[in-house]
Order: structure tokens, then C-alpha cells, then sequence
């Protein structure tokens, strides 16, 4: 039983990276095919030659950084006004946000993008993708900072506003900074939510708004192509780097 | 004012008009008609729901309902044995635990990405297979709805292991022990005494994997090549090529009532085991 139970560990740890490793092993080869010729770092070189990906790179990096900003803020405040006195509609809410399919989502904000612009004549662009991608940030990051909140006593705070504390300035020099760890890795949960999004973002991007995961989707669609490997390792190696700080952060 | 309703305020008001507020939009247009270009006109109407009962419509509710549960059922087996094992190692779980969860934190474009580069014609798979002369010709792995079920379980694997880890860590050694004193075999003990037991995480790490399959679209569109629609595609293709917005909204609605209620079963159990 042990012994079945430690091979079949093997097993399923293979079929959960060997995939991703493979992927990233055929990064490094010469060929256009997938037979191992020789290494080489050309197709990480085409990554910094090809325009469009690189512009896609950018606007991801913009989106995510007003997404993270924006949602871990509002985030933040939610989960502390909960922990405070829970909303069950707040809550269910947020929850739903969670599970209701990507596509769904996508088509509502454009249904409700397409509704205002008849009067406001404005245009999708990036701006629509932040204002999507803050709507299911948001629920990511209360998640996170109330399960950090929930280790906190509540006395803490008494203990401040006994001494004279308004309620502010308890929330403000007593619980942030104790809470610092968990915003901390609730923005980096965001950040890589954001910066990962496909189905969302395609439906409510402006044509001047192409992202990374656009490109690589109309690469993907297209056929394989070993400069989509190289990108999914760079991809791969800083994402899983920024979930292993953020563990790091929120374990403390 | 008080503070809370201050900090709940910027919340209240995104939640209102980002995911309320489209809702609303989506639940009108499936009531309307749809007009001879595309766009939406009076009068309401409830047909666009009347055209759900479709066969050619329910058939892709069926396709997609037996395709989550297929993902859910491969899931719950391969999950199991995995968590049983970090629950009962002696050390490292914390380490586990991250290599379960660490491909599931990377893009999941790339995660599904990966399945084509591994499974198309001139694949890892299959130009492997030729060079050792087992095929003269490349299997068609790729665009099927195996591929599409391989991609929905590699996508979320994860969520179904740490329920049930969850469960399985809380569980008292002393139960297996005791049916272990008594003659129960290894097996005997794992299937009569472990997996009752852990119900509660198998059916919460269920509903978690289930939820996310029924409404998958990236993974059917990638992996299926078009060929196996899921209601996800079906939601998408009527509001781009077949420019039914009322039908689009209407499966989109009936998507999200279903969703809603596995949540809500969800949530009860939930606050059944922390009670």
C-alpha cells in the first residue's frame, strides 16, 4: 500500500509538470520541429525582435499594473469592513463573481460597455480591460486579506481606541500594518490573475489593446511555434517565482 | 458615517456596476427578440428560452454536462491517492502541497498551450513514436473530446486535491489504526473506513472542479478545435458569428442559474463542517 501510494506520488507529480517541463526543454532547441537538435537560445531572441509581442507584453503589464493597484485597494477595505460585520450579500457577491464562467462575464461587461457607449461615445480600450479585470480581482484579494484578518484579534484594536484611538487611526497604525503580509500577496494573486486572462479580456479589448495572452492565443490558433514555448517558460519561470514569494510573504 | 460603510462603499459600488449591472443588461437582452441584422428589438419575449428545449441545443447542454462530470469523476480518481499520500507523509507535505498547486499558479493559456504542442500531428507524442517505429503515421490525439477532457482535468486537478487533503489531514489516525487491528486489509481500510469519511472534501473538492468545467471555454476551443462545442463556445458563437444576442443571454442565464446553485450547495456544506 505504501509503496503503491509512493510510485503513484511519482507518477502524478510527472503528469503535472512534465508537461510545462517538456514544453520548456523545447525552448532551448534549434528546430522549428519538436526532435532535439541542438541548444540554442534563438527563439528567446525572436521574442525581443517580434513587435507585436512585445506590445502585448507592455499593455498586459499596464492592465495588470492598474488592475493590481486598484483592486487590492478596494479589495482591502472590503475585507476589512467584513471582518468588521460580515454582509451576506456582500459575500455571496464576491463569491459569485468567483464562479460565474469566464465567457459569461466577458459578454455581460461587453453587453454593458457597448450599452453606455451609445451615449457616452467613448471606445474599448485598455481602460475597459483594468475596469473587467478590477471586477474579478476583487473578490481574489478579499479572499486572501480576510483569511489574514481572521488571524487577528480583535482586541488589538479595543486596546488602541481604549487609549484614545479614533477608529481611523486604529485601522490605520494597528491593524494595516499587521495585515501588510496578506495585502502584499493578495496583489500578487491579482497581478498574476490579471496578467493571465484571456477569455475576459479578449471580449472587452479596444483594437489598439492587444495583450500577451491575445498574442499568444492567435499564435496558438495558428499551430504550434516554439517562439510560444520560450514565452510560456518566461511566463511559466517569473508567475511561479511571484506565487512562491507570495507564499513566503503570507506565511510569515 | 461609519467607517465600515465607508470602506465597503468602493466595493458595493464596483460590485454594482461591473457585475450587477451587466447581469441585469444580459438578463433584458434574453428577453428581447432579435432583430433582422443582428441587433435587438422589441417585443419581450421568453421564446429565446423556449429555444434551450431545442434538441440541437440541448444536446450541447448534455455534451457539456457529461464532459464536466467525466472531468470531475477522472479528477476525484486521480486526486485521491495523491492526497491520501501527502497526507500520510512523514515530512515535505508543505512541499507537495506547493508542486500540486505551482502549475495551477502559472498562465493556464500555457497550461493548455502545452497539450498542443504535446498532442498534435507533429507533437512530442507522436514524432516520438514514429522515431521508435511504433506509428508510420501521427495519431489524431489532438482537437477530440479526449483532448478536450485531458485539458479540463490538467486545468483543475488541484482543486480537488486539497479538499480532500484538507479532510484527510483532520482525520484521526486511530480510526485506521483501530480497523487495521481488527483485520481490515490496507484496501479494505482505505475504501470502508478513509473514503466515507472524507466525503466532505470529495464532494466540496466536486462542485469545485465541476463548476469551472461546465463553463470552460477556453479549454474546448483550444483543445477541441471547434469540433467539440461546449455551451461555453455555444454562449460565445451567438454573440460574434450567429449575432443572436437574445439567445446568447438566454443560455448565459441559464448557465448562471445552474452555477448559482451548485454554489449554494457549496456554501452549505461549507458552513455545515466549520458549525
Amino acid at each position: 500500500m505504501k509503496r503503491f501510494l509512493g510510485l503513484y506520488a511519482v507518477a502524478f507529480f510527472a503528469f503535472l509538470h512534465l508537461p510545462l517541463l517538456t514544453l520548456a526543454l523545447f525552448s532551448f532547441n534549434s528546430s522549428r520541429f519538436t526532435k532535439w537538435e541542438h541548444f540554442s537560445l534563438g527563439w528567446y531572441r525572436a521574442i525581443f525582435h517580434d513587435p507585436q509581442i512585445l506590445e502585448g507584453t507592455w499593455n498586459s503589464v499596464v492592465i495588470a499594473f492598474w488592475a493590481t493597484a486598484l483592486s487590492t485597494v478596494i479589495g482591502t477595505l472590503c475585507a476589512y469592513g467584513l471582518w468588521k460585520r460580515n454582509s451576506r450579500t456582500m459575500t455571496g457577491a464576491l463569491y459569485l463573481s468567483l464562479v460565474t464562467p469566464e465567457i459569461v462575464s466577458g459578454i455581460a461587461l461587453l453587453a454593458l460597455f457597448q450599452w453606455a457607449f451609445r451615449w457616452l461615445h467613448w471606445q474599448l480600450g485598455l481602460y475597459t480591460v483594468v475596469l473587467a479585470h478590477i471586477a474579478f480581482c476583487i473578490a481574489y484579494v478579499v479572499i486572501v486579506v480576510s483569511a489574514r484578518l481572521r488571524t487577528l484579534s480583535p482586541a488589538l484594536e479595543e486596546a488602541a481606541m481604549d487609549l484614545g484611538a479614533t477608529p481611523w487611526q486604529a485601522f490605520w497604525y494597528v491593524t494595516l500594518p499587521a495585515l501588510a503580509p496578506g495585502i502584499l500577496a493578495a496583489g500578487l494573486l491579482a497581478l498574476t490573475v490579471s496578467f493571465d486572462d484571456y477569455v475576459i479580456t479578449s471580449m472587452v479589448a479596444g483594437v489598439d489593446s492587444e495583450t500577451l495572452p491575445m498574442v499568444i492565443y492567435a499564435m496558438a490558433r495558428r499551430g504550434a511555434s516554439p517562439v510560444i514555448n520560450a514565452i510560456s517558460a518566461l511566463i511559466t519561470l517569473v508567475f511561479g517565482m511571484l506565487i512562491l514569494i507570495s507564499e513566503r510573504v503570507r506565511s510569515t | 458615517m461609519k467607517l465600515r460603510t465607508w470602506f465597503l462603499l468602493p466595493a458595493w459600488l464596483t460590485m454594482a456596476v461591473l457585475f450587477a449591472a451587466p447581469f441585469v443588461i444580459v438578463l433584458a437582452y434574453s428577453f428581447l427578440t432579435r432583430g433582422v441584422y443582428g441587433g435587438l428589438e422589441l417585443p419581450w419575449t421568453a421564446e429565446s428560452y423556449r429555444r434551450l428545449f431545442d434538441p440541437l441545443y440541448l444536446i450541447i447542454l448534455w455534451r457539456s454536462f457529461a464532459m464536466a462530470l467525466a472531468a470531475t469523476a477522472l479528477c476525484l480518481l486521480l486526486a485521491f491517492p495523491a492526497a491520501l499520500f501527502i497526507a500520510r507523509a512523514p515530512r515535505y507535505r508543505n512541499l507537495y502541497l506547493q508542486l500540486v498547486m505551482l502549475p495551477f499558479w502559472t498562465s493556464f493559456l500555457v497550461r493548455t498551450y502545452a497539450w498542443i504542442f504535446l498532442l498534435r500531428d507533429t507533437g512530442l507524442f507522436n514524432t516520438a513514436l514514429e522515431a521508435l517505429g511504433i506509428i508510420h503515421a501521427p495519431l489524431p490525439l489532438l482537437y477530440n473530446d479526449g483532448a478536450v477532457l485531458l485539458g479540463l482535468v490538467y486545468g483543475y486537478l488541484p482543486f480537488m486535491v486539497l479538499p480532500i487533503y484538507a479532510t484527510l489531514e483532520r482525520l484521526d489516525p486511530a480510526l485506521v489504526e483501530a480497523a487495521a487491528d481488527l483485520g481490515a486489509r490496507p484496501l479494505a481500510t482505505v475504501f470502508q473506513i478513509v473514503v466515507p469519511l472524507s466525503r466532505p472534501g470529495i464532494v466540496a473538492g466536486s462542485i469545485l472542479v465541476f463548476i469551472p468545467c461546465l463553463g470552460a471555454y477556453l479549454t474546448p476551443d483550444l483543445l477541441g478545435g471547434g469540433r467539440t462545442v461546449m455551451v461555453g463556445n455555444l454562449v460565445q458563437n451567438q454573440f460574434t458569428t450567429a449575432r443572436d444576442w437574445p439567445f446568447g443571454a438566454a443560455v448565459s442565464i441559464a448557465l448562471m442559474a445552474l452555477v448559482t446553485l451548485l454554489l449554494v450547495v457549496y456554501l452549505r456544506r461549507q458552513s455545515e463542517l466549520l458549525a
